[in-house]
């Protein structure tokens, strides 16, 4: 088949800015990389392999400021997912991935596709996922259209997850007016394995072959990464085409036999990798590279479920449910007796070569003929500008905020029910949340807990994002968003390992975003270094906007933690009557950006006022030690709404009450003050609890058995039922659901 | 008692299903593929929940068709107890060896929550360790449960005691006579949407399915 244009057509017609390569790009290739013109495949491919979304190119000086190691980091980023020792020769195996962009155009199938893909991200490793988690934003649920979006996505997460048969177990739901143009839909795949089946996305070895496996190729998807590095506007509102179709069933019979094949036939298999981003030329380009071979492919051999596609569009389909393997010269047959026996094609599309092109036949053709290289780690870095927003400086020397509230009972019932706050009971249960018969603690408490079946281990997640403090500064709120999420292990028992993020943000040539990317970076770094949780994998979003409106900056903590004795797993809930109640942590006057200044204000604003990570995490792991003591009956940890909301949540779904004597304000109830929790404790180990934890803890009453939230505070009070607090709780998010508005 | 645990394309609670009788309740247990031809030796079937092919077309319907369905209908015929919960009811209505059809949820979304159930039949070979009447909990997690059949078999449902369990408290999709589980006339072949092999276990938070495989394991005096 003869090329679209000619390579000279393309120097003069420079078709490749629409697919976001820069003539500096180009001319670097042209020049420096090939010392010729690439023609319309190799441009293609380059475009593909250079955009943000493969590369990195402009994030990656701020992404080393993670740290990414530490003694149980068994692989960190760079491979399909990272990978961590939990002990006995097992690992987990975790990563996030955004699909904000699929998600805005066409929420069903982007949210579908978008569990798809970290899903094979995790089989690929050689490990079985165990549970889903999400991180979802959305706009406020005022308007028809972003209701069907919410319902959308959530029946794309969950008709994906439950085909698969793989619990969703845990995420977070928010609302907010800047996420209206531009959907986030993160989602976070767990997978657990013995490490001797670990395996990596490698080629290498002459004459090995190079095996297409799954579904067939088909024009879907085609510049899907691209796609995801430019932003949105009512001009290129059409851009359905580049959304993927997913078929969960497929995945199933893909996710088997590629676990059949690493758990009892390694021997066969140099290394596999899911078709994600850039599909096949990305995932062969990156073995290749990563075993520092040569390859070359023939893609007439390539499954195709539409006549007449060109080279171009094999390569960069991200048609889903494919993977790519690369097996030992000899067992081809053995490999596709296996995919044969799940009904699935494996095909051998090209071999191992001497050297290190990369070579694509096409039509009899040659195709593409270029460095392997010069794909993957030829890309130029961008040094990108930045600045302190100018918002941030006016901030800081405005007088703070007052609430200011009269009627502190009223203002809890209106907080409750508070989209963001409120019962999200109506998306999760959408979500098989039991399935593989692990699941100890599931959605709606602070973290998601399994068992691994067999030991007396337990796995606990979660996923925190929190863009209104990020909005309001970048690096307390990176550091807010990583105590949150360890905040919500502890809770639950768990000492937490390591993180995986999605870092979304705004267009990156805006200086002020990427001063917003850097500096929320650095605060997240700061604080996996505290508590010792490194970041082992990850992606990054940029150019989530709308007709040149930006999200909030909006960095996902995907965080795991083990939990060494399942008796151990403590709830969120009270637990009986006559248990003290203490409140860990100090609650100061941190009213900017809250739920509270939200409901009452109509927006955010204001400086946060920094905190001590290290104090919070040493309260942390001593309050962790009392819980691995037996001494603690209960532990949530405080976030939106504050106290006054925690406390109610400790109390939905029980029998139980609370009698408590504060010397905070009713202002300070409400307060969001970071590395808080609630805890209860009964009477017989309060004596130890106070020993340990000194003044990190103060009493402030008890668990009692009238069902009510009383509260005496320093200049009023709260006496409300707690069974009409639930009813506002879960009646909140379906009434506006329903209303026709 | 030998039993076979079916797999098909697309089934994933098979494990649950497995662990629940292998692990907690010690049984002698097998996965068997949907492609056997016989299965010669064993002495009851358990056809598990799931997405067999991607419920497809409509949720059970291709894999009535698999070659393993006409062994599971010999056993089924023999007198064989034969169990099947969630899509492995669906398998089972669809198969005609239990009567009626799974629609849709009224509420036209898939749904996972615990709900209270009635055994309105205690007197079956899958049940006789639960008292009558008792209330017990367990998971639902599909989308297509809502039990439908005409009026005359519905009533004959309820004559001969085929209904055995019941929604208790909300009829989580639309089922009529809030039918949650029945049995064939000849009380050997059990499809329900819960899914008791979810609540085995105290870490798990509830054991109130435990009972019915203790039931088909340990056959009361009578059977």
């Amino acid at each position: 088949m003869k090329q679209a244009m000619t390579p000279e057509e393309i120097k003069a017609q420079k078709p490749y800015l629409d697919w976001s390569l820069s003539e500096r790009e180009y001319n670097y290739i042209a020049e420096e990389l090939l010392g010729r013109l690439p023609n319309y495949t190799e441009t293609g491919l380059y475009s593909a392999m250079w955009s943000e979304h493969c590369s990195y190119k402009k994030s990656k000086p701020v992404l080393r400021l993670f740290p990414n190691k530490n003694a149980r980091v068994l692989q960190g980023p760079g491979e399909g997912a990272g990978v961590v020792d939990i002990d006995d020769g097992q690992a987990v195996v975790f990563k996030a991935e955004s699909h904000n962009h699929p998600s805005t155009v066409e929420p069903y199938q982007g949210a579908a596709t978008g569990v798809g893909g970290i899903l094979r991200d995790i089989f690929s490793m050689g490990a079985r996922p165990i549970a889903s988690l999400d991180s979802l934003h959305f706009g406020e649920l005022d308007n028809p259209t972003m209701k069907m979006k919410v319902q959308d996505t959530v029946k794309g997460i969950g008709d994906y997850g439950n085909c698969m048969g793989i619990p969703t177990i845990a995420g977070e739901t928010t609302f907010d007016p800047c996420y209206s143009g531009n959907l986030l839909v993160n989602a976070m795949s767990v997978g657990l394995m013995d490490q001797k089946h670990l395996q990596k996305g490698t080629a290498n070895g002459i004459g090995n072959a190079v095996m297409y496996v799954g579904a067939k190729t088909g024009r879907d998807g085609i510049h899907g990464a691209t796609f995801a590095s430019a932003d949105f506007s009512d001009e290129n509102a059409t851009q359905r085409s580049a959304v993927q179709v997913g078929d969960p069933f497929m995945e199933k019979l893909l996710m088997e036999a590629c676990l059949e094949l690493i758990e009892q036939h390694a021997d066969w298999l140099v290394g596999i990798q899911d078709m994600g981003a850039a599909g096949i030329v990305s995932s062969s380009a990156e073995m290749a590279s990563e075993g520092q071979a040569g390859m070359e492919l023939n893609l007439d051999l390539v499954p195709q479920r539409e006549p007449n596609m060109s080279a171009y569009e094999i390569m960069l389909s991200e048609s889903q449910e494919r993977m790519l393997l690369c097996v030992v010269k000899g067992h081809e047959a053995d490999v596709q007796a296996i995919f044969k026996n799940y009904d699935l094609e494996a095909v051998v599309i090209g071999r191992i070569t001497a050297g290190h092109d990369y070579v694509l036949h096409h039509d009899g053709q040659e195709v593409c003929h270029i460095p392997v290289s010069t794909l993957t780690d030829d890309v130029l870095e961008e040094a990108s500008e930045e600045r302190e927003p100018a918002r941030l400086k006016a901030a800081k020397q405005a007088p703070a905020w007052v609430p200011g509230i009269k009627d502190a009972g009223a203002t809890l019932r209106q907080l409750l029910a508070q989209s963001t706050i409120a019962d999200k009971s109506v998306f999760f249960e959408q979500y098989d949340s039991m399935v593989r018969t692990s699941t100890v603690v599931g959605p709606g408490s602070d973290a998601g807990v399994l068992r691994v079946r067999g030991t007396r281990k337990g796995l606990a997640m979660t996923t925190d994002g929190n863009g209104r403090f990020v909005y309001l500064d970048p690096e307390i709120g990176g550091k807010m968003a990583l105590t949150e999420a360890a905040a919500n292990l502890i809770a639950t028992g768990a000492e937490p390992l390591a993180i995986t993020d999605c870092l979304n943000y705004g267009d990156p040539t805006d200086p002020e975003i990427f001063w917003e990317l850097h500096h929320s970076v650095m605060g997240m770094a700061e604080a996996c270094r505290v508590f010792d949780t490194p970041v082992i994998s990850g992606n990054v979003s940029l150019y989530n906007e709308n007709n040149g409106q930006a999200i909030h900056p909006t960095p996902m903590v995907g965080m795991v933690g083990l939990i060494k004795n399942l008796d151990r797993v403590i709830p969120m809930a009270a637990q009986h009557a006559g248990d003290a109640v203490y409140l860990l942590g100090q609650t100061g006057d941190d009213f900017a950006g809250s739920e509270l200044q939200k409901l009452l204000t109509g927006d955010i604003a204001g400086a946060l006022a920094d905190f001590d990570l290290q104090a919070t995490r040493d309260n942390f792991h001593r309050l962790l030690a009392e819980m691995q003591a037996g001494h603690i009956a209960s532990a949530h940890d405080l976030a939106e709404g504050g106290l006054g909301v925690g406390l109610a949540e400790i109390l939905f779904k029980t029998e139980l009450g609370v009698n408590l004597t504060l010397t905070l304000t009713k202002d300070q109830f409400f307060a969001e003050t970071a590395g808080r929790m609630i805890v209860t404790v009964p009477v017989e180990h309060t004596a130890a609890f106070e020993a340990a934890l000194g003044t990190a803890v103060t009493k402030v009453g008890e668990v009692t058995n009238s069902h009510w939230l009383q509260v005496r505070l320093a200049d009023g009070q709260v006496n409300e039922n707690v069974q009409a607090l639930q009813t506002i709780w879960e009646e909140a998010i379906p009434c506006q659901l329903k209303s026709k508005d | 008692m030998r039993l076979a645990v079916i797999v098909f394309p697309g089934s994933n609670c098979d494990l649950d299903l497995y662990e629940a009788l292998h692990t907690v309740c010690g049984a002698d247990v097998e996965y068997v593929s949907h492609k056997a031809t016989s299965l010669a030796g064993f002495d009851g079937v358990m056809i598990p929940g799931g997405f067999s092919y991607g419920d497809y077309l409509r949720a059970g319907a291709i894999a009535r068709f698999a070659p393993v369905m006409k062994e599971v209908i010999r056993l089924a015929k023999a007198g064989a107890p034969v169990f099947g919960t969630c899509n492995g009811f669906q398998i089972l209505t669809e198969a005609g060896l239990l009567p009626g059809a799974l629609k849709k949820n009224d509420s036209q979304r898939f749904v996972c929550k615990t709900v209270a159930l009635e055994v309105v039949n205690n007197q079956t070979r899958f049940t006789h360790q639960y008292t009558a009447h008792e209330r017990i909990n367990l998971p639902i997690a599909h989308a297509d449960g809502s039990f439908y059949a005409d009026q005359a078999t519905l009533d004959q449902l309820e004559a001969n005691g085929q209904v055995v369990f019941r929604y208790a408290e909300e009829n989580p999709n639309g089922s009529l006579n809030n039918i949650a589980g029945i049995t064939n006339a000849a009380g050997n072949v059990l499809g329900m949407m819960p899914h008791p092999e979810r609540a085995v276990e105290a870490i798990l938070g509830n054991t109130d399915g435990l009972r019915l495989f203790k039931s088909l394991l340990t056959p009361a005096a009578a059977d």
